[in-house]
């Protein structure tokens, strides 16, 4: 196989395609075009990583010294979508343009052409909600959530976020689009459903959620829109319209798309732990359904982000109890992971790391989120900074540590060396500590009451700020190690073998490392 | 890749195309649903459910209300809707005035309120009144202006009837000293 794979780059050399720019804007080479989408949330990363530690530095202290406290929630909001649109999702969008075809004994994405469109479409999506910050108004500052009647009233600003939702949801649709109908119609011979790697069968299931909610969450943007200059009052009381109703469309799309942002990190984490295990997954067919069950869940619990602002408390009941039932399928998972490493032969090299940080860290964001699920707890909390508190160790400690937990495991696939482990450890523990300094003591302000997205707090809050900012600092500082570590293996390093982790399984493992241009163009055999 | 699709992925590519197309319309969707959702089931009435009607009206007591207008040396036209309106002390009303300008030119006044019996005044609350700002009226422009007052309950009992009455001032631009000089005109 490796011999027919190699044989493939040779022939198809890059002799006859475009060179420089132009062969990164036509191309439809999934390699390559994981690689744009890499790179792409990584620079997003850098951009809203920027604007988290301008946040801590106006936090650093009580009082306002850097923001006035429109700029504030100008960055808090801008934060929280360029991370979430712009860093996580095209994050794992590139794993998949990499890892799915190769892993499904593919010989590229089923849609070429589409490929290369959803990822350039990031690009105006991105310089829109970017330059929404030099705009007359400044950018939105109604919170990543474009609560109105605040998103109804704000300046043009908005309206650029608007366009760059639309955008960024086409080219998300489009793009899981394409991962679905690969999944599905591009398998190689032998590979049945429940023989695909977790990391595809995560992919698969995210993809599906992405094509239900993405269009709903553009149609209530869309409302936004025509509230704000077509006359419509969908969210405005005074034409009979409800400012309640956006809560409900916005995380009627909002709570799939957190299970969108963090299944495909249980997929990386599946195999990795796997891997580094040197044992199959634990309870594979129970992974696959749990998955399913937390993607089919996510659609029926979205009015727990909604418990304060006016609900009957049968509704109230309902959804705490809908939400706690997610915790079943999701314990599943961290129980079979655990299982899974159980009795096995361990070694912690990076991406073993990261990926145990990910079931720390996670589990603890699970937990939190168990308290919030509780009603009368949240009707404290809501808005506190136990929620961000929360959310970032789901989002970053999940969604961030996955991702770096798969970027160490298949770098040396992509580059064809090993990276110096060395400094990826360090990398690690940097961002364990620090993530845990910035966000730990959140808990403990969010309990004493203090609320988020505002730009200045109360005296007694001064202690845990100081500490938080800190951290963050350290945090921010950190991901600049794992650029380097990144060119530096691209660059050079210790020859990596077509197996580069003696536990890894899975048929990417199978060509040689670096993966030549095209693979797979004469598909394997699945026994 | 070639440029040719297979029909297996040409099929799948429409369907999913179709599905995330039906999706945006399922958002807007939500709309009347939320709307026949709550009316249906009372969920959005959270501050109306189990809380009695309005206990505060004392509907054992009718009062009569007439409304009276003027306009001092002004050119405009100036009426109550309704001459007078039966209420029970408690109850929230909302009533009516029409105001005409017939000068060639807008007009700014403002309308100063009076009761009668003068101790009324102080049982009669209003909530939203046309007098609490000046208005300003185009050349010609007609406007109807609401309202929206309680008597309250504990309205002496040999008061039966109260009378509403208001009386335009001209407000001759926004200059201060001018609009003082209307009021201790009053």
């Amino acid at each position: 196989m490796e011999a027919t794979a190699m044989g493939h780059a040779d022939s198809h050399g890059h002799g006859h395609q475009p060179t420089g720019l132009m062969r990164w804007m036509t191309t439809t080479n999934h390699k390559d075009i994981g690689t744009m989408y890499l790179w792409f949330s990584f620079a997003m990363f850098i951009v809203g990583g920027c604007m988290a530690m301008t946040i801590r530095a106006e936090l650093f202290q009580p009082g306002l010294q850097l923001l006035e406290p429109e700029r504030f929630n100008q960055m808090t909001t801008l934060h929280g979508l360029i991370m979430v649109f712009g860093a996580i999702m095209p994050a794992f969008v590139g794993f998949a343009n990499w890892m799915i075809p190769m892993q499904i004994g593919a010989a590229d994405m089923a849609f070429g052409r589409l490929n290369n469109w959803s990822f350039w479409l990031l690009i105006p999506a991105s310089i829109l909600l970017v330059t929404s910050l030099f705009v007359p108004g400044g950018a939105p500052a109604a919170g990543w959530t474009l609560y109105p009647p605040l998103s109804v009233q704000l300046g043009m600003g908005m309206d650029l976020a608007i366009f760059a939702v639309h955008i960024l949801g086409i080219s998300s649709i489009l793009g899981s689009i394409n991962i679905i109908t690969t999944i599905l119609n591009l398998r190689a011979p032998g590979m049945t459903m429940m023989k695909l790697p977790m990391f595809a069968w995560t992919w698969l299931i995210t993809a599906f959620l992405i094509i239900a909610v993405m269009p709903v969450f553009a149609g209530a943007v869309t409302m936004l829109l025509t509230d704000r200059h077509f006359g419509t009052t969908f969210f405005s009381a005074s034409g009979g319209g409800d400012p309640v109703l956006f809560q409900h469309v916005f995380w009627f799309f909002g709570h799939p798309e957190v299970y969108i942002v963090i299944l495909p990190g249980f997929g990386v984490v599946s195999q990795v732990i796997s891997a580094f295990s040197r044992k199959p997954l634990f309870g594979y067919a129970s992974m696959v359904y749990a998955t399913a069950s937390i993607a089919i869940l996510s659609f029926f619990v979205w009015g727990h982000h909604m418990y304060t602002v006016g609900m009957p408390v049968t509704g109230q009941l309902y959804f705490m109890y809908a939400t706690m039932l997610i915790a079943i399928p999701t314990g599943v998972k961290v129980f079979n992971w655990i299982s899974t490493m159980w009795r096995g032969a361990l070694t912690f090299e990076t991406p073993m790391l990261f990926s145990l940080g990910f079931i720390f860290l996670f589990t603890m964001g699970g937990f939190s989120g168990l308290v919030l699920a509780m009603t009368p707890v949240d009707v404290q909390m809501q808005d506190t900074y136990y929620v961000v508190a929360h959310f970032h160790y789901t989002m970053v400690a999940g969604a961030l540590f996955s991702a770096f937990a798969g970027a160490y495991y298949w770098l040396p696939k992509w580059t064809g060396h090993m990276y110096d482990e060395t400094l990826g450890k360090i990398h690690f523990w940097l961002t364990m500590i620090f993530f845990n300094m910035t966000f730990f003591v959140q808990h403990f302000l969010g309990l004493a009451g203090m609320p988020r997205r505002i730009p200045d707090y109360a005296l007694q809050f001064a202690e845990f700020n100081k500490i938080s900012s800190i951290g963050a600092f350290g945090l921010g500082l950190s991901q600049l190690l794992f650029l380097y570590v990144v060119i530096k293996c691209i660059k050079g390093g210790p020859k990596a073998e077509a197996k580069s982790w003696d536990g890894a399984t899975g048929l990417e493992w199978d060509l040689p490392s670096p993966a030549p241009y095209h693979t797979w163009e004469t598909q394997p055999l699945v026994k | 890749m070639s440029a040719a699709i297979a029909p297996s992925n040409r099929k799948l590519i429409i369907r999913l195309a179709l599905f995330s197309a039906l999706m945006f319309p399922v958002g807007y969707a939500l709309v009347p649903l939320y709307t026949v959702f709550c009316n249906f089931s009372g969920l959005n009435q959270v501050n109306l459910t189990g809380v009695p009607a309005n206990s505060q009206v004392d509907m054992a007591r009718e009062v009569n209300i007439e409304f009276d207008s003027n306009v001092h040396d002004m050119p405009w036209k100036f009426r109550p809707i309704q001459s007078h309106v039966s209420v029970h002390p408690g109850e929230v009303i909302q009533v009516e005035f029409e105001v005409v300008n017939t000068r060639n030119e807008a007009v700014t006044g403002q309308a100063i309120p009076s009761y009668g019996p003068r101790e009324a005044g102080e049982f009669f609350k209003k909530l939203s009144c046309f007098c609490f700002e000046k208005q300003t009226l185009a050349a010609g422009e007609s406007r109807r202006m609401p309202v929206v007052f309680v008597v309250e309950r504990n309205l002496p009992k040999e008061i039966g009837t109260i009378t509403l009455s208001y009386t335009f001032f001209e407000v001759e631009g926004n200059k201060r000293a001018e609009a003082k000089a209307v009021q201790a005109g009053s």
